[in-house]
């Protein structure tokens, strides 16, 4: 137990001790530049890829509940508030969670097993600084494009399996899924996802950075990476609805 | 002269432990500006720890380390990065980024720690790739090297700040004998035509002798002896005497 609340402790001074730095010149642009490129464009055809299939069974599975009740023409609706509120994040925190966690975590504790960031440190370059605020800014950044990427993938695959099945065309399919959605559908939900971009970069990069069992640690760092920030980040959602709802009392509805 | 200015180093009864097992006891040795120190003893006895104590990578349990008079193990932040840019490390295994070319890898404390513009920093790049011969050689990554030349890389980026204080681990660990021999020539090239201050950690008594000014022996944290290497070979202690015979 101690050790539990140990760890809580020292991942949240982590944390706090990268807001901090990320204020300090040098911003590093260049670094969290690059670091965006890496966590974003790699995870694009991943993310898309997996909007795109899990809009196409999301349709499967509704599509006969909502004809049973004579509500087909509601599977557009449904599927891009599913989408927008809640499956495009999630799914987008956990697929990142998994693709780029798990890289910031294995880089860094490689980084650490081979003393590159002694050497970076011995060159009186801040180590922290160069390495780790850089990650977790672009986690921050590149979670919520991400996760647009991931809602409109979500839609197409809906649109296709629902032309497949019933011959919809694209313009109502639109005109149905935008229809009634409102901005605090999107943005919210959108915007939550920098605070899952924030964990991920934080505990993959405690994970990487703060290790000192060499070589076994790589494996360790990128394991404890996808697991701890795939946990973090669904406790983190049940909170950030409640506070979206909060704020947004007709969301609840 | 105070010994304590310039690149001088002093360590002044340092011990360091990790957990119950004590590393280094109550250690005290002192390095002149100018001068190389070569640190010999069996593996495990804390010569690398020495050498991380020196830069700050660790910090002591107790005792101090003077490095041009600053008590190293105290200082943070801006203070410290002020006396660790005058040193430069190479690293056993040499430590390149792996993510960046050897060009890149000089150039980037170039690059955030001095005012060089680009040309600049280019000409004190191919200089330095020069001297350590792989001047053609800039544009590959770390992984297309050998051992030798990752080494030699090492010291490179090591040398490219112009360090006053060159802090050495195992400079010819895994590598054949000819290539050993290489980078001592550049380290005595260094220390001759710079005046570079060195601490050597080696096993290699060869080329600790050719380096070499003062010769420090450890073993299981203790200093077991510490002078010349004349004072060295008529030494009581067996153990010192091994580890220095070629």
């Amino acid at each position: 137990m101690t050790r539990f609340f140990q760890f809580i402790g020292d991942l949240t001074l982590f944390g706090s001790q990268a807001v901090a730095r990320f204020f300090k010149p040098p911003f590093e642009l260049h670094e969290i530049w690059s670091q965006i490129a890496e966590a974003g464009s790699r995870s694009f055809p991943l993310v898309a890829a997996s909007g795109f299939a899990l809009g196409v069974v999301m349709t499967l599975h509704t599509r006969s509940t909502l004809v049973m009740f004579g509500a087909g023409a509601m599977i557009p609706r449904v599927q891009s508030l599913a989408f927008f509120i809640e499956i495009g994040p999630l799914v987008a925190g956990l697929l990142v969670a998994g693709r780029v966690g798990a890289g910031i975590g294995a880089v860094l504790a490689n980084m650490r097993a081979t003393e590159q960031i002694d050497a970076i440190e011995a060159l009186s370059i801040d180590s922290f600084k160069l390495l780790v605020v850089p990650r977790i800014v672009a986690c921050v950044i590149a979670l919520p494009l991400l996760t647009v990427f991931m809602d409109f993938s979500g839609l197409i695959g809906g649109f296709c399996s629902e032309y497949a099945l019933s011959h919809l065309s694209l313009r109502l399919y639109v005109t149905r899924a935008f229809t009634d959605l409102q901005w605090s559908n999107f943005v919210p939900p959108t915007l939550k996802t920098s605070v899952f971009g924030f964990i991920i970069g934080t505990v993959s990069a405690f994970f990487g950075f703060t290790t000192n069992e060499g070589a076994d640690g790589v494996g360790r760092a990128a394991t404890n990476s996808v697991v701890i920030s795939s946990l973090v980040i669904i406790l983190a959602d049940v909170i950030l609805v409640k506070l979206i709802f909060l704020v947004f009392p007709e969301n609840a509805i | 002269m105070n010994e304590t200015n310039k690149f001088a180093v002093v360590l002044d009864h340092v011990s360091k432990s990790f957990g119950n097992r004590q590393v280094l006891c109550d250690l005290s040795l002192s390095v002149t500006p100018g001068q190389a120190l070569c640190i010999l003893g069996r593996s495990g006895t804390g010569k690398s720890v020495t050498l991380k104590l020196m830069i700050a990578l660790l910090r002591p349990d107790a005792g101090q380390i003077r490095i041009a008079g600053n008590n190293i193990a105290e200082l943070e932040g801006e203070q410290l990065s002020h006396v660790r840019r005058k040193m430069g490390f190479l690293f056993q295994s040499a430590a390149l980024f792996d993510s960046l070319t050897l060009h890149d890898n000089l150039a980037l404390p170039l690059h955030r720690l001095t005012n060089k513009s680009k040309p600049e920093i280019e000409e004190a790049v191919d200089r330095v790739l020069g001297q350590v011969g792989l001047a053609s050689d800039k544009n590959k990554m770390p992984v297309e090297l050998s051992g030798g030349m990752k080494k030699r890389a090492g010291l490179a980026r090591a040398l490219v700040l112009e360090p006053e204080l060159l802090l050495v681990d195992e400079p010819s660990s895994g590598l054949d004998r000819i290539t050993s021999s290489e980078i001592d020539d550049l380290l005595l090239e260094q220390k001759t035509r710079e005046k570079t201050t060195m601490v050597i950690v080696t096993h290699d008594a060869r080329g600790a002798r050719r380096v070499g000014d003062r010769f420090a022996v450890l073993d299981e944290g203790h200093l077991l002896a510490f002078g010349t290497i004349e004072e060295l070979d008529q030494h009581g202690n067996t153990i010192v005497r091994k580890l220095i015979a070629e």
